[in-house]
């Protein structure tokens, strides 16, 4: 499961970054890094870019690069 | 009393303004409050100039404290040492003592976000490589607060190794005076231990540095680390042992790229610091949270976005007529009683119909563009506009630009020179001269005076269900304005400036209430180039066009009045002057250019003067049509309605009306953008292609326009 396929109000973390792929360490730089908890919070009109809430920051982020990032759901 | 004995006052009362004993750079990622705060630090006493050899604006301003003085530098928002942006490479390099002629800050003042804990760390551990004396200002504890987050400030300084961090409210102005008192000290604070966040690497460097025998600064060996290919790296090369290297580099970065393994390295280590010393409480949403929150989903935030330009619009129109009526009046006025006091000779048609009259007509428009530049300060100020990026790269991918082209075009609609700068932030060069390209077409204030002299003048009041006419008309031309600029962009990027699509990555402030002092700050500085421009530039070109008008004089003894005429003796002889002046025989000689726009001699020469600054079109109305037959006419709207051709056919029809404004809206009339454009892309190719290409557009519209519309 990749970032791109989060549903809206659902606690993950990133547990894999393709840090090779275009425009993903921009990304990382934002604070995108294995270990971060993520929320989906809405895509745009249109599905794309998506917003995602990040240790309380939101970021936009287009979903071609979302799916650069290997995601885990929280059970708890 | 009669001999007021001689009071003594202790010192350390008496406020003396002190020179600054040294500088300190005020750092931060965006939108972390940083300009807020160096606002409230250096009051109003800031001065704005360039950075040496390259003409990015910088802010510096003197910080008064008690017994010291500190200058302050505010640099441009970023999120590591290593960005792209020209507005980036700025920052950093003015940090690392980069830039021509000037050292390292002596101290950095880091701005951090309470509520954006996370990624000011990150800076922040990048910054302590540096080994400057650091201070940490933690913001919006006020925003945090309400969300139910407390930082305790004294563990966060601990896992610092002892960097002092304040807490302020910015808005509220608490914790600023214990901020103070740091500040006063932090030039002569240690530099901090090294970062915790990445100790093999910061290891790494120090033994390189020490191992170079004075070769290499640390900051270089750091900088050449983590950028393989660049400068820096050969650098790090010609002086470096290559085996060693080798192997640091596998062990730090094993087979990843350097930059990605310090964002995992450090981000780890903010991720742990920012658990440790947060502390939540559960909290129960406010009403304006939860206001915000609905207004920062996508349909809410479309839907907000463009009932807010509806009332902007509207807002032009209706509230500023008030002031803008105190305004014609008192000009009016003092032009009547300038004549009667010069008399009607050289002197005072100079000052009542050249000075007066010129620059009163550009000066009526100012409640209008405050009312424009605060509604676009305030959508600034309260992180709306990064909102309208994310909204719209989805669109803006279709004309080849993505959503970090928005907030530059949107803030031109106030003035593009500004947003041509801001075009900065966008990383990659063919976006962002596209972009630039796009910007002198959005609807700028200076626009404004032209479209609502005609709009009041020949679009009714009425009202179109809710709306306004003249207000929906207004619209319309942004609408213009916009899509001349979408068509601009898709044209130069499947051209010209063809590349790869490009990317999108933007971190979104929360929508937060605009703060007073940063929207006056911003809204005075907008209003004083208004004002200079109209006291130099459209002054200027007021004089010159009213002596071109004036001279030379006619003989009144060979002047014939036509008795059929229905105008007055007087009024005939003036329109004769006008036409014989240099400036009617300039203008009928190139009015052949533009009359298959429908547009006389005035307009001709109106609107080719007003290149340099396309407001002067309408000083020179102003200038040209008080000396002409239709001078009777109280309002310069009233005397356009009565221009006639010889054969006493309007010449402001409908047609030539919308063709006129169609121009208007495409020209690139502004001497001031075409100059910035040089700047910014560093060539004579860009402004003179930008200026030919928008001259014949807005020709080609404002015939296609004419002649259609004259002929329905």
């Amino acid at each position: 499961m990749t970032l791109a396929d989060l549903k809206p109000g659902i606690d993950a973390h990133i547990t894999l970054v393709n840090s090779e792929a275009e425009g993903v360490l921009r990304l990382m730089v934002l604070g995108l890094v294995e270990g971060t908890p993520v929320r989906f919070r809405h895509a745009a009109i249109g599905g794309d870019p998506i917003e995602i809430e990040v240790m309380g920051a939101s970021l936009s982020v287009r979903r071609e690069q979302a799916r650069q990032f290997t995601v885990e759901v929280d059970h708890e | 009393m009669n001999n007021p004995a001689p009071v003594s006052v202790p010192l350390e009362q008496v406020n003396i303004r002190r020179k600054p004993r040294a500088r300190v750079a005020v750092i931060g990622v965006p939108n972390s409050g940083k300009s807020t705060l160096f606002n409230r630090l250096t009051g109003l006493r800031q001065t704005t100039g360039n950075f040496p050899g390259v003409t990015v604006e910088r802010s510096l301003g003197v910080c008064q404290l008690e017994g010291t003085a500190l200058e302050l530098e505010d640099l441009p928002g970023i999120y590591c040492l290593s960005g792209h942006s020209t507005d980036e490479r700025i920052a950093v390099d003015a940090l690392l003592g980069r830039l021509p002629g000037e050292q390292r800050p002596d101290g950095l003042l880091v701005v951090i976000a309470a509520t954006h804990l996370y990624q000011g760390l990150y800076l922040l551990e990048q910054l302590l490589e540096l080994q400057t004396p650091t201070l940490v200002a933690l913001t919006m504890t006020d925003a945090a607060l309400a969300e139910g987050i407390t930082i305790d400030t004294e563990a966060l300084s601990e896992r610092l190794g002892g960097v002092p961090v304040c807490s302020v409210a910015t808005t509220l102005g608490q914790g600023v005076d214990a901020l103070k008192a740091q500040l006063a000290t932090l030039a002569d604070l240690a530099p901090p231990e090294l970062p915790a966040s990445w100790p093999a690497f910061s290891r790494s460097a120090q033994e390189v540095a020490d191992a170079s025998d004075g070769q290499l600064a640390r900051l270089d060996v750091i900088q050449g680390l983590l950028h393989p290919g660049d400068e820096e790296a050969r650098r790090l090369a010609s002086f470096a042992d290559e085996r060693d290297l080798e192997v640091r580099h596998r062990t730090l970065f094993g087979d990843q790229p350097p930059r990605a393994q310090e964002a995992r390295e450090r981000y780890t280590w903010s991720r742990e610091t920012v658990q440790a010393v947060t502390e939540r409480a559960p909290v129960v949403k406010r009403w304006g949270a939860r206001l915000a929150a609905f207004i920062n989903r996508p349909w809410p935030a479309t839907a907000l976005f463009f009932i807010t330009l509806v009332l902007v619009f509207q807002a032009v129109f209706s509230w500023a007529t008030p002031l803008m009526d105190a305004i014609d009046d008192a000009t009016g006025a003092l032009g009547a009683w300038t004549l009667a006091a010069v008399g009607d000779n050289a002197v005072g048609s100079f000052l009542a119909d050249g000075v007066i009259a010129g620059v009163g007509s550009v000066i009526i428009f100012l409640p209008q563009i405050l009312i424009l530049f605060l509604f676009i300060i305030v959508l600034e100020d309260t992180g709306y506009l990064a909102r309208a990026a994310f909204l719209m790269d989805r669109g803006m991918r279709k004309v080849g630009l993505s959503g970090l082209s928005v907030i530059p075009m949107l803030s031109s609609f106030a003035c593009a020179v500004p947003s041509i700068m801001a075009a900065r932030t966008i990383p990659d060069r063919k976006d962002r001269f596209a972009t630039i390209l796009a910007s002198p077409f959005m609807t700028c204030s200076a626009r404004l005076p032209v479209y609502a002299l005609l709009i009041a003048a020949f679009v009714p009041a009425s009202s179109v269900g809710w709306f306004n006419l003249q207000g929906l008309v207004l619209f319309g031309l942004y609408l213009l304005g916009i899509l001349g600029g979408l068509m601009t962009a898709l044209l130069i990027k499947k051209t010209a400036l063809r590349g790869p699509k490009p990317l999108f990555s933007l971190a979104l402030p929360e929508f937060r209430r605009p703060n007073l002092q940063t929207v006056l700050i911003k809204l005075w500085a907008r209003v004083r180039v208004f004002l200079k421009r109209a006291g130099t530039i459209i002054f200027a070109v007021a004089v010159v066009v009213w002596a071109l008008a004036y001279f030379p004089r006619m003989d009144v003894a060979d002047f014939q009045p036509s008795t059929d005429s229905t105008l007055s003796e007087e009024n005939q002889l003036a329109a004769a002057q006008l036409e014989q002046s240099y400036l009617g025989r300039a203008g009928k000689q190139i009015e052949p250019i533009f009359r298959p726009l429908g547009w006389d001699w005035k307009i001709s020469s109106a609107v080719i003067a007003g290149f340099p600054a396309r407001e002067v079109v309408v000083a020179i109305m102003g200038t040209l049509y008080a000396v002409g037959p239709e001078a009777d006419e109280e309002s310069l709207a009233g005397r356009l309605k009565a221009a006639a051709w010889p054969d006493g056919s309007p010449i402001f029809t409908l047609p030539m009306v919308l063709g006129l404004m169609v121009f208007y809206a495409w020209c690139l009339q502004c001497a001031a953008t075409v100059a910035v454009i040089r700047r910014e892309t560093n060539s004579w190719r860009w402004p003179v292609f930008a200026w030919t290409y928008m001259s014949v557009v807005a020709y080609l519209g404002a015939l296609l326009v004419f002649q259609v519309g004259s002929r329905l």
